[in-house]
């Protein structure tokens, strides 16, 4: 498989404290890739690099490279990365106004103002993001008025409308109920057969249900990356087998 | 067991605390029906709806309303922009600390400045330069709001969540569409919440303006009115009961503002609760 993201010697620092310390991956294109550890190893901060969100961060400094599709994500227009590197957040954060705005926001911003491709964008993408028969009847509602399980969808479906190639998720199931949960693993599964996804889990048994590589990440450091199962079963590492078996975190 | 000595105390308290209570209650209620009941009897049509004529000793208020009318506007349309624009660029962009909290500061104060300094300076930077007119006095207005409105507007966009920024962001808007579509629809209410107060200060002010206004009482077109002298209703409820000693147009005049003021601190309320329950 063809890798869409390369990371080589990143390193990141928040002021005086490094949070990334070396970090080289691979992340192949079509798969679901898991970054799991405990909290405060990074996971969030180099999931936030691969589309700079960190560059809202005052203070942060990065050194290594970062590569989408071959080209540097530091010398390329970043809402232009944004667009095709899209990110779902672990608190769900619609913005407050109609559902239809919200999906509509993204494809609006890239300058696409024809009324009847942002209906059928609008649709597909939720669609996509498996909420569509919940709200086709409430689109002119506000978003807020929704469940947290449906608002997370929403923002899926919100971050699919730009069409994007790698979709980033921060814990995306942490603030929901277990059947919210499964739906959104299951929408990740089927999304995979277009999108990248990277998603940050707490949860192992999500991981090992959903993804086909994991990277482990400790104290600011990539432990170990390879196939789910490899990882799980047979870990190279004995920090890896420790956290996997449940031994600390 | 509480003492006898201590129950008097408490009760002693209790009664201070009651007639503070009366006499506050009680003065703000004499001063609200006296003014009423004296002014109100003498609003007419004809007062509201006439300017002043020599010829017929008629006195009417219709163009220190219309005075009062145009300074608010050109006021609020000058100072919006102003005021908004200070405010995003303070809390959004801004990168400099130290210079912001200068900034923070120096409007601080300035809103403890008393308004007659205000007239003073208007009188030499503006009325000096373009006439005593409602325009000076407008643009001694805006001076003074502009801190109302920019602290409001800060407030509010301080109030906005981050991860609507964030969410925006990570979606490929730029900053200005940030702010544009989602931070700024967000405090609306600081900014309403500004105008409203801004709207208040405009019609109780009398000091500056008399300094950079002026007292006519000529009903002129909007752009015309701007570039006149003209007394607001504040202005004229003073020279009227000052100059002229017509106490009777003076109460009708003060009957007016009260109510206004009233209203607005009813709206300003009322905005306050409907963007509150909104942000839940
Ligand atoms: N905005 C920030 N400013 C300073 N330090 C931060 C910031 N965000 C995260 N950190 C620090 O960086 C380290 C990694 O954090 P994070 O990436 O959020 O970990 P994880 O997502 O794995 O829990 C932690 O020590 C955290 O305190
Ligand atoms: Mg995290």
């Amino acid at each position: 498989m063809n890798s869409i993201i390369t990371a080589q010697d990143l390193c990141l620092w928040y002021g005086q404290s490094q949070a990334l310390k070396n970090i080289n991956i691979q992340i192949p294109e079509r798969s679901i890739t898991a970054l799991i550890g405990p909290s405060g190893c990074g996971k969030s901060t180099f999931l936030k690099t691969l589309n700079r969100m960190n560059d809202l961060i005052n203070g942060v400094r990065i050194t290594g490279t970062v590569e989408y599709n071959g080209t540097d994500i530091f010398s390329q227009d970043v809402n232009q990365l944004r667009k095709e590197v899209g990110m779902v957040f672990q608190k769900p954060n619609p913005f407050p106004m109609s559902i239809y705005d919200n999906v509509a926001y993204g494809p609006r911003t890239h300058g696409i103002r024809n009324k009847a491709q942002l209906d059928e964008i609008v649709e597909r993408s939720l669609r996509d993001a498996a909420i569509w028969d919940e709200v086709k009847d409430r689109l002119k509602k506000n978003a807020l008025g929704l469940s947290g399980g449906q608002q997370q969808r929403l923002c899926i479906a919100r971050a699919l409308a730009v069409q994007p190639k790698v979709l980033l998720m921060d814990e995306p199931t942490s603030a929901l109920d277990p059947i919210s949960t499964l739906k959104i693993e299951e929408l990740a599964t089927n999304l995979k057969e277009t999108y990248t996804i990277v998603i940050v889990t707490h949860n192992m048994q999500q991981a090992l249900r959903i993804s086909d590589r994991t990277a482990f990440f400790l104290l600011g450091e990539l432990v170990e990356y390879g196939d789910t199962e490899q990882i799980f079963s047979q870990p190279a590492d004995k920090r890896t087998e420790d956290y996997v078996t449940g031994r600390f975190g | 067991m509480i003492s006898r000595s201590r129950k008097l105390f408490l009760w002693t308290v209790r009664c201070l605390m009651g007639l503070a209570v009366a006499v506050t209650g009680g003065i703000t209620l004499f001063i609200v029906f006296y003014v009423l009941a004296q002014g109100l009897p003498n609003i007419t049509w004809e007062l509201l709806s006439t300017s002043p004529s020599y010829l017929s000793d008629r006195i009417g208020i219709l163009p220190d309303i219309l005075n009062t009318v145009y300074i608010i506007i050109a006021t609020l349309v000058i100072v919006l922009p102003l005021g908004v624009g200070a405010a995003v660029y303070l809390t959004e962009y801004a990168t400099n600390r130290r210079i912001v909290s200068v900034i923070e500061y120096a409007a601080e104060a300035l809103s403890g400045i008393p308004s007659i300094i205000y007239g003073l300076v208007g009188m030499l930077m503006f009325s000096n330069n373009i006439g005593t007119s409602l325009m000076a006095g407008a643009l001694t207005l805006v001076i003074m709001n502009l801190p109302t409105i920019m602290r409001n507007t800060q407030e509010s966009l301080k109030t906005v969540p981050q991860s609507y920024r964030e969410g925006a962001f990570g979606l490929g808007a730029g900053k200005w569409r940030v702010i544009r579509t989602v931070v700024l629809p967000n405090c609306v209410d600081g900014i309403v919440t500004g105008c409203i107060l801004s709207v208040g200060r405009i019609l109780g002010e009398s000091a500056a303006l008399l300094f950079t206004a002026g007292f006519a009482h000529m009903a002129n077109g909007f752009f015309e009115g701007l570039g006149s002298a003209g007394a607001t209703l504040t202005v004229a409820l003073y020279i009227y009961a000052k100059e002229q000693g017509e106490f009777e147009v003076a109460f009708a005049i003060a009957s007016i503002l009260m109510i206004l003021a009233m209203l607005i601190n009813l709206s300003a309320t009322l905005v306050t609760k409907k963007f509150q329950r909104r942000k839940k």
